[in-house]
């Protein structure tokens, strides 16, 4: 095993190059622009297309474009700029392609700041563009999981022709750590049959998003939610540590999560039984697992960098079985161990007054 | 349609129906230009042979459906992105042709962004933008192009420059850009008009297909039913509102277009 | 057992670089490490800052608010982290440009003239290794020859000319912190 020092927005960056990536299409912005950099250099030097884009807008249509080609693509932004790029997914989930956005998300609301924050929480999830659906969204707490995750992404993006977020915060994309990166992969697939190539000796095709009749697009709809229930229960994905036995459930993922893991192991050395669940995927939501584990605790925590927006998930997971508290950051402020660490220790010892 | 009608041996056939376009009836209102501008397209397309190469990006506006009318492979850009989803495909298909229809609406106002930074970039694609002075598919409102005093939903005691600002004449702004190769207008407002807009929308798609830059036809266009006048009446509208202030001409055609 | 480090300086002296090679040498012994910067405006002009990590076990939290290690090359590092170092730990600084001696009992103040020293070895940008090798002596978290061996590794191509000056100053700080230690 070959690991190297990487940085998380160059890890990104180099295990799309070898998940198959086609083309990139990106504008820069903080704390994501290293992405963008490494990819301008990488990708020309590869023959394939990389190109800066005039704005956030232009770019993701440009991914609207060549995935319409049937090439595998991708883009990258943060906060501010993934709002701009909210018009182009809506439409390109209304044309079932399939792509690979990154959020690198720093403070806001507004232009915020540049510091690590998940407050695009309800964005990735829920917003992600008008109309009914949700983007798959996986979220990394390490720059190991981020290589894995971009060729988990590439994959699913093609399994279900469906885009595939990948929510990291500001300190994923900036930090350094041993990643071992995936081997080269062949570019080369069977043409999808969606993809516009001219119709040369076959029917036309059309890729659009545009159905003017209600019934038609009711259609089209059923259609998508089948296709997104299948998701939701084929793909849910979360890791846990210390959940045996665990009397308080700590939730939360990305950076938020791993501290939270530091936190988690010091008050298991005070004697407090307390366990994390990290989600890996935040659409679709683990509500399966977290659900059986709500079962066997008395109490949960969420841990998030934002206002607490899971937060909303958590407690539709739960449905009341148990009592729900938070802990949160925002604006760009990386919560300490010790703050959680206390926040566990707190809800632990009112749940001993309830036993 | 042809075998309805079979010409006798004898006779031969001078009139077809291209097959770069569909057998659909389109939803136009009758008077409106879009179709003429369809079928200049269509029979420069089949006459240089690229069908079967081509890629086509619906803009948003009354030519929405232009995907169902062109018997091409075609997709519908979001409203103005159809300059940055043809870049997108283009880049991914070099060697193919991609084109963008787009009104003035949507070029001009909501995609004035991408349209320039397109032709900047000097992206191997051709633009035909029909330029009618009014938002059609909305109902008539004012367009980036509306003419100073005219009347439309959204400015019904005329367009008063004063608040509303000045009508953008979008070939010249582009012309002055390098990626340009070919920007010209023309008019599609009577016989003489129309075979010189056919000959300017064969050159742009030559120019893409040499590879040369960014081309693109600006052609004036009639809306009758937002303008508020009779078909005919229409095309004169053109001639003496239209043309004084859009002139018809050639704003770009760079050397190596001229050798073609 | 996990060690935390904070390095702290303007920007150009080097500060990042020095976090950097402390990961890439924590790597290479096959530990667990994170390096975190501070990025943006910061970097341009004002007072940077990395946070270093080294772990035999899967690393949680990347950041700690009391680190066990802080070197500060200049005043406003000394400064803004002198009052977080935890207790019983190291505070390194570059006594060239840091006059102020910490009033703290709990924790162990290293003072090292690493721009002078750098400067006798031959290029004042070597400050930041100068510090690395008394710091890696004074609280031995890794082999000093791990160092070299990521010094060697790691040192981009339009530097290796001063690859030698590097193992020198290396050396330097390295003996400076190894007599303090033993004089304490």
């Amino acid at each position: 095993m070959t690991r190297e020092l990487l940085k998380g927005n160059v890890a990104i960056a180099e295990a799309a190059v070898r998940a198959g990536l086609d083309a990139y299409f990106g504008y820069p912005i903080t704390p994501q622009t290293e992405l963008l950099e490494y990819l301008s250099q990488r990708m020309t030097d590869l023959g394939r297309v990389f190109l800066q884009a005039e704005s956030e807008v232009a770019a993701i249509n440009m991914v609207y474009g060549a995935a319409a080609t049937g090439a595998r693509v991708m883009t990258s932004s943060s906060s501010p700029g993934f709002s701009l790029m909210q018009e182009g997914m809506s439409y390109i989930a209304g044309s079932e392609l399939p792509c690979v956005i990154v959020d690198v998300m720093r403070g806001g609301p507004g232009l915020g700041n540049i510091h690590p924050s998940q407050g695009d929480y309800f964005q990735v999830t829920r917003s992600a563009g008008h109309g009914d659906f949700h983007p798959i969204v996986l979220a990394p707490a390490t720059v190991q999981e981020a290589v894995d995750f971009v060729t988990l992404a590439f994959d699913l993006a093609d399994q279900y022709r469906h885009m595939v977020l990948i929510a990291a915060d500001g300190q994923v994309g900036q930090m350094m750590e041993p990643a071992e990166l995936p081997p080269m992969r062949d570019r080369n697939r069977p043409e999808p049959d969606y993809a516009l190539t001219g119709a040369a000796g076959r029917e036309r095709r059309v890729v659009h998003s545009l159905h003017m009749q209600a019934d038609e697009e009711e259609a089209f709809n059923l259609k998508l939610q089948k296709k997104l229930k299948q998701i939701k229960k084929t793909e849910q994905r979360s890791i846990e540590y210390f959940t045996e036995d665990a009397e308080l459930l700590v939730i939360g993922y990305g950076t938020a999560g791993r501290i939270a893991y530091t936190a988690v192991e010091a008050a298991r050395e005070r004697g407090i039984k307390v366990g994390l669940l990290r989600p890996q995927t935040l659409w679709p939501f683990p509500v399966q697992r977290i659900s059986e584990l709500a079962d066997r605790a008395s109490g949960c925590l969420v841990v998030e960098m934002n206002a607490g927006q899971m937060l909303e998930d958590v407690r539709l997971a739960i449905g009341g079985q148990i009592p729900v508290k938070f802990y949160g950051r925002m604006g760009g402020v990386v919560p300490m161990p010790d703050e959680i660490l206390t926040a566990i220790e707190e809800n632990y010892s009112r749940l001993q007054i309830l036993v | 349609m042809v075998d309805m009608v079979m010409a006798p041996p004898e006779m031969q056939v001078v009139y077809d129906y291209p097959d770069s376009l569909t057998d659909t009836p389109t939803s136009y209102c009758p008077g409106c230009t879009h179709g003429i501008a369809h079928r200049l397209v269509a029979e420069v397309l089949d006459e240089l042979g690229l069908r079967e190469q081509t890629v086509l990006v619906s803009p948003v506006g009354c030519s929405v459906f232009i995907y169902q009318y062109f018997n091409l492979d075609a997709c519908v850009a979001p409203h103005g992105r159809a300059p940055a989803m043809a870049t997108g495909i283009k880049r991914m298909l070099p060697n193919h042709i991609v084109f963008t229809y787009q009104g003035d609406g949507d070029l001009v106002s909501i995609g004035a962004a991408e349209i320039l930074h397109a032709a900047a970039r000097g992206e191997k694609i051709t633009t035909i933008f029909i330029n009618n002075a009014i938002y059609g598919m909305t109902g008539g409102q004012m367009a980036p192009t509306s003419l100073p005093g005219q009347k439309t939903t959204s400015s019904p005691t005329g367009r008063d420059i004063v608040s509303t600002g000045n009508p953008i004449r979008m070939s010249e702004v582009i012309a002055q850009l390098d990626g340009a190769a070919y920007i010209v207008r023309r008019s599609l407002h009577d016989v003489a008009s129309i075979r010189k807009a056919k000959k300017a929308i064969l050159t742009a798609f030559k120019v893409q297909m040499a590879g040369l830059g960014f081309s693109m036809v600006e052609l004036l266009s009639s809306c009758p039913t937002n303008w508020g006048i009779a078909p005919e009446t229409a095309l004169e509208w053109i001639e003496q509102n239209m043309l004084p202030y859009y002139p018809v001409g050639d704003f770009k055609v760079r050397d190596d277009v001229k050798a073609l | 057992m996990q060690k935390e480090f904070l390095f702290a300086g303007f920007g150009g002296q080097g500060v990042m670089f020095a976090g950097q090679l402390l990961a890439y040498a924590a790597m290479e012994e096959g530990l667990e490490v994170t390096w975190i910067p501070s990025y943006g405006p910061e970097m341009r002009g004002g007072t940077a800052h990395c946070f270093v990590v080294i772990s035999d076990k899967p690393i949680g939290s990347p950041v700690t608010r009391h680190p066990k290690v802080a070197v500060a090359f200049n005043l406003p590092s000394f400064t803004k982290y002198e009052p977080v170092v935890a207790a019983g730990g190291l505070l390194a600084v570059n006594a060239s440009l840091v006059e102020p001696i910490t009033s703290r009992t709990d924790i162990t103040q290293l003072r090292v003239p690493a721009t002078q020293i750098a400067d006798e070895v031959g290029d004042l940008r070597l400050a930041n290794v100068v510090m690395l090798g008394a710091v890696l002596t004074a609280y031995q978290a890794l082999p000093l020859d791990a160092l070299r061996r990521a010094l060697e590794k790691h040192t981009p191509e339009h530097r290796r000319n001063l690859l030698n000056l590097n193992y020198q100053a290396l050396a330097r700080g390295a003996e400076l912190a190894a007599g303090m230690v033993q004089s304490a």
